[in-house]
């Protein structure tokens, strides 16, 4: 176990340099850009109303200090990592003054929700299917499915949300446009089934992709493994196939694989929030669209921040799952 | 004599035909040798030579871009005479592991990573004989034991062992089922040499217990000259001289297999090791006449035309040489001598 | 080039990439010739369904879908091949001195382009344009693209390089005296080449899939037609209520199109250009 501190220290300090390395960019960006955020929101406040000039100037630096943007550039840098390590990421403007960690909050749980069982369902799909057709390459089956996987695997998570909408919800109304759920909250059994029923058609955006991609890198892997030497032998000396399919080959690919999820967890996300986005789905994708519609800052900045928190946090629990499955870390 | 393995005038080619260009490489052309039972048998050559591909027919491992054209193997293991060439896949792998197995080049790998020393053995076991996996571990230690395997390689993962021993695991594991034949693909190649005398041994021992056949196919001379009771000499997909080790190595006539020798490093001998200039020749176009006219330091007209016939000038000694037609016919003795 | 000779006459895929891609460009060259400008407005009949004049029908903004739409995919491959070529620069340029260098400052970039893989990119990019709000250009948003997209591919051509570098080729090149710079650009660029190439197109569907997703967003500049931006205002005057399927379905049907050509072109190119994959795909004759 003494060495796996040669594995665990690593990645530990990985995901604190991700997470101080990433939130700095994201404290940079705002006071680097052209373009106030201040005056943006101020302009879009009096401009529906007339406002005396010094109620205004005190609504000014109510925002500037709402959007931490007070005193010098240091300061504002120790102030903004001291609020954020007691969880306040500021009041959301558009709803204030619920602060944005609430907003986050209530959004989390659909995000989670669809983005774990789209993962989950895409992986296992993605890696039977593709193991499989990697091992009987020339069967029809395997052709056909390689063909129609790879036409899907391209196509930008918009398109393929957008396109289920217009058919599946539009114009063959089988599942509904809009919303996470209907009913009340509970757990009944209505309410249940209507979460289910409302998360179809955006899981399925996110699992045909998902699936696709996962599909297309475990046939390459096992093509490779399959010419390794110990299938090879494994064949030769007659084992039965379903016994070098899952222990030899899926086995010794699952390795690889357990990698590049960590890696292609941020385009995994990425492609959940723009899919909230086309399903109108209550996660938190779906509200950083209303907050860019209401120019919402602190909200746009809590989701960015929280994003790359919980990106390198999952990035790391994938890693060190890692030792449990590959023996040749976990001992020596 | 009972024969164990029969060939006869084997020709097997690799045959490519991709993006529009088509290659023929005749890895084995016309071999005919016969293996006898409980003798340890080796097959010699440079890398390149068809030896590897020799084993693949044995074994039954004929997979496309290979191809048999023509000739015979026939294996008789219990009396009854076989022709293996057209047995289906499934009688070959009932076939494998209990009557002729294999252990491969680079041993070192074929090892699955992912699984115990213990948990292999039963997957390979359990694939040919019905036992319950505690039957079957008993079987393990009891073998590994008596091989000098310590009890710990059981429960260890491939890459917890050194080379060496996972050659020797690899070893035990193709023998295990006590098969009538092993086929072994450079057995030493890659370890060092005092590991190469324990696999030697172990070689040994196992011939010893079991009373079974083996084939060694490596390039290595010096572990012909150890090992094996008799060799056969193979150059560019062609058997160029057989015979039994000792007579070999003390009187070998062919020339390559007068080169093959004379490179063997010898601790007392400190005179310059000579190469003969060239390489093995590509097996998709191999010369005309004898193949190894080419770089034959005695190459004469007829060998660059006609290829010559394999001759029975001893017993147990057969050559393809001019040279050696020719001195026969000549009726005097051979001018190369050498010390075993 | 003998390779794409070759790459047609054996391999389907390739030639169905091929056929679509020359589609698009036929679109994309078209832009050049078509009788409105971009951003005119109000220059045909507003909200007509395809017919014989106007083959993809009208927007609400009345123009011509069709026509907009070949300025929409010259923009957007423009854009795409912008973030391309500046994101793999910096891929190139960070992943082959790395690789080249190797050491410490190899192990330090490393990190550090490990610590940007893992960062979410879409957030960053949420934040950056919805600031620039307004302020976005044609050019500004591929170089934003571009400068997102170098963390993954400087590490592939990174490795690329360390197993070049291993190979023996190189280190006969290296034992011969050949001198560094001589080996990079005589014996190792060959090999680079085709890597490349590959991986810029797959750079390509990054780019035009975000920059889809920032237009749709409303975050990109708005007042330039590209696949991203027709889709925005489709959705703006609510053309799918409305059931005018051929404003939206248009960039939609077209997008998928570059998606699949680049995708089957760069997937068959680099699998002929492997040699282990290419002994693969050999066919086998029996018999004498």
């Amino acid at each position: 176990m003494g060495l796996l501190k040669s594995y665990i220290l690593p990645r530990l300090l990985q995901w604190l340099v991700v997470i101080v390395i990433g939130i700095t960019i994201t404290f940079i960006i705002p006071r680097l850009l052209p373009g106030d955020p201040v005056e943006q929101t101020v302009r879009r406040v009096s401009s529906t109303s007339v406002t005396d000039p010094r109620a205004l100037e005190a609504f000014q630096n109510a925002i500037r200090d709402m959007y931490g943007l007070q005193g010098s550039p240091v300061e504002q840098y120790f102030r903004f990592w001291a609020r954020m390590l007691q969880g306040d990421l500021g009041p959301s403007l558009s709803a204030f003054p619920t602060p944005v960690t609430t907003i986050i909050a209530n959004g989390l749980p659909w995000t989670v929700g669809l983005l774990g069982t789209s993962i989950v369902i895409s992986w296992l799909l993605g890696i039977l299917l593709g193991t499989l057709a990697g091992y009987y390459p020339n069967r029809l089956w395997s052709q056909v499915l390689d063909k129609v996987l790879i036409a899907i695997y391209p196509i930008p998570y918009y398109i393929l949300a957008l396109a289920l909408v217009i058919v599946f919800a539009y114009y063959i109304p089988i599942f509904p446009l809009v919303g996470g759920a209907s009913g009340r909250p509970g757990l009944t059994w209505s309410y249940i089934s209507s979460v289910v029923w409302h998360s179809f058609l955006p899981a399925l955006s996110l699992v045909l992709i998902g699936t696709a991609f996962r599909f297309i890198i475990a046939r390459a892997l096992t093509t490779t493994i399959v010419s390794s030497n110990y299938v090879q032998y494994a064949e030769l000396a007659g084992l039965p196939k379903r016994k070098i399919i899952f222990g030899y080959v899926m086995r010794n690919s699952l390795l690889p694989q357990v990698t590049d999820l960590a890696l292609s967890l941020g385009a995994l996300f990425e492609g959940a929030l723009i899919t909230e986005v086309v399903f109108s789905y209550p996660g938190i994708g779906f509200q950083l669209y209303t907050a860019i519609l209401q120019s919402d800052f602190n909200l746009i900045m809590g989701v960015t921040i929280f994003s790359i928190v919980g990106i390198a946090t999952a990035v790391l629990i994938v890693d060190l799952l890692y030792p449990l499955l590959d023996p040749r870390v976990r001992y020596r | 004599m009972a024969t164990i393995a029969d060939i006869r005038d084997l020709r097997a080619y690799y045959i490519t035909d991709a993006y529009g260009v088509r290659r023929t490489v005749r890895a084995v052309d016309g071999i005919s040798l016969a293996i006898r039972r409980n003798e340890i048998y080796g097959i010699a050559g440079e890398s390149g030579c068809g030896k590897s591909t020799l084993l693949k027919i044995l074994l039954g491992t004929i997979t496309p871009p290979l191809t048999v054209v023509g000739g015979s193997v026939t294996y008789t293991f219990d009396g009854m005479p076989v022709d293996m060439l057209s047995l289906s896949e499934d009688e070959l792998r009932a076939m494998r592991w209990k009557e002729i197995s294999y252990v491969p080049q680079g041993s070192m790998h074929v090892l699955n990573p992912v699984r115990r020393i213990r948990d292999t053995f039963r997957d390979f076991i359990g694939a040919h004989v019905r036992t319950s996996p505690r039957e079957t571990d008993e079987m393990v230690r009891a073998y590994l034991r008596d091989l000098g395997l310590p009890d710990k390689v059981l429960g260890s993962f491939p890459h917890q062992l050194s080379g060496g021993m996972r050659q020797r695991v690899t070893i035990a594991l193709a023998t295990i089922l006590s098969p009538k034949l092993i086929l072994a693909d450079e057995p030493t190649t890659a370890l060092d040499v005092v590991v190469q005398r324990g696999v030697i041994q172990l070689l040994q021992e196992i011939r010893e217990r079991e009373r079974n056949t083996m084939v060694v196919v490596t390039h290595d001379m010096g572990v012909h000259a150890n090992l094996t009771d008799r060799v056969a000499v193979l150059y560019a997909g062609q058997l160029v001289e057989e015979a039994d080790t000792r007579t070999l190595f003390a009187q070998p006539r062919h020339p390559y297999t007068q080169h093959l020798i004379r490179s063997l490093p010898k601790i007392d001998d400190k005179s310059e090791r000579v190469s003969i200039p060239g390489r093995p020749p590509a097996l998709d176009n191999p010369p005309s006449g004898c193949r190894f006219h080419t770089r034959c330091p005695f190459a004469m007209e007829v060998c660059k035309n006609e290829v010559p016939a394999l001759e029975q000038i001893a017993p147990s000694h057969r050559v393809a040489c001019f040279l050696v037609s020719e001195r026969r016919a000549e009726a005097s003795p051979p001018a190369i001598e050498l010390q075993a | 080039m003998t390779v794409l000779r070759d790459l047609l006459r054996f391999s389907p895929s390739f030639r169905w990439g091929a056929m679509f891609l020359l589609v698009v460009l036929v679109l994309a060259a078209l832009s050049f010739v078509a009788p409105y400008g971009p951003t005119e407005r109000r220059v045909v009949p507003n909200n007509r369904p395809p017919s014989a004049t106007y083959l993809l029908g009208t927007t609400t903004l009345g123009q011509d879908v069709f026509w907009l739409m070949t300025y929409a995919v010259r923009n957007t491959l423009i854009i795409a091949g912008l973030a391309v070529l500046i994101g793999r620069s910096i891929a190139i340029l960070l992943g082959s001195f790395a690789g080249y260098v190797g050491g410490l400052t190899d192990r330090v970039l490393s990190a550090l382009t490990d610590t940007f893989i893992v960062i979410p990119r879409l957030p960053l990019l949420i934040l950056i344009s919805f600031i620039l709000r307004g302020n976005l250009s044609f050019v500004s948003i591929a170089v934003l693209i571009g400068l997102l997209d170098w963390a993954w591919p400087s590490k592939r051509y990174r490795s690329q390089i360390l197993s070049l570098r291993e190979e023996e080729f190189t280190q006969t090149a290296v034992f011969s005296g050949m001198g560094r710079l001589k080996i990079i650009l005589r014996e190792h660029l060959p090999f680079l080449i085709p890597f490349a190439l590959a991986d810029m197109v797959s750079g390509f569907l990054f780019a035009i899939g975000f920059e889809i997703t920032l237009a749709v967003l409303g975050l990109s500049d708005l007042s330039t037609p590209t696949i991203g931006t027709m889709i925005y205002w489709a959705t703006y005057y609510q053309s799918l209520l409305a059931r005018r399927w051929w404003w939206f379905g248009a960039p939609i049907a077209i997008s998928i199109l570059i998606v699949v050509a680049f995708y089957l072109i760069s997937t068959t190119l680099s699998t002929f250009l492997d040699p282990r994959t290419r002994l693969k795909n050999i066919a086998v004759k029996a018999g004498a």
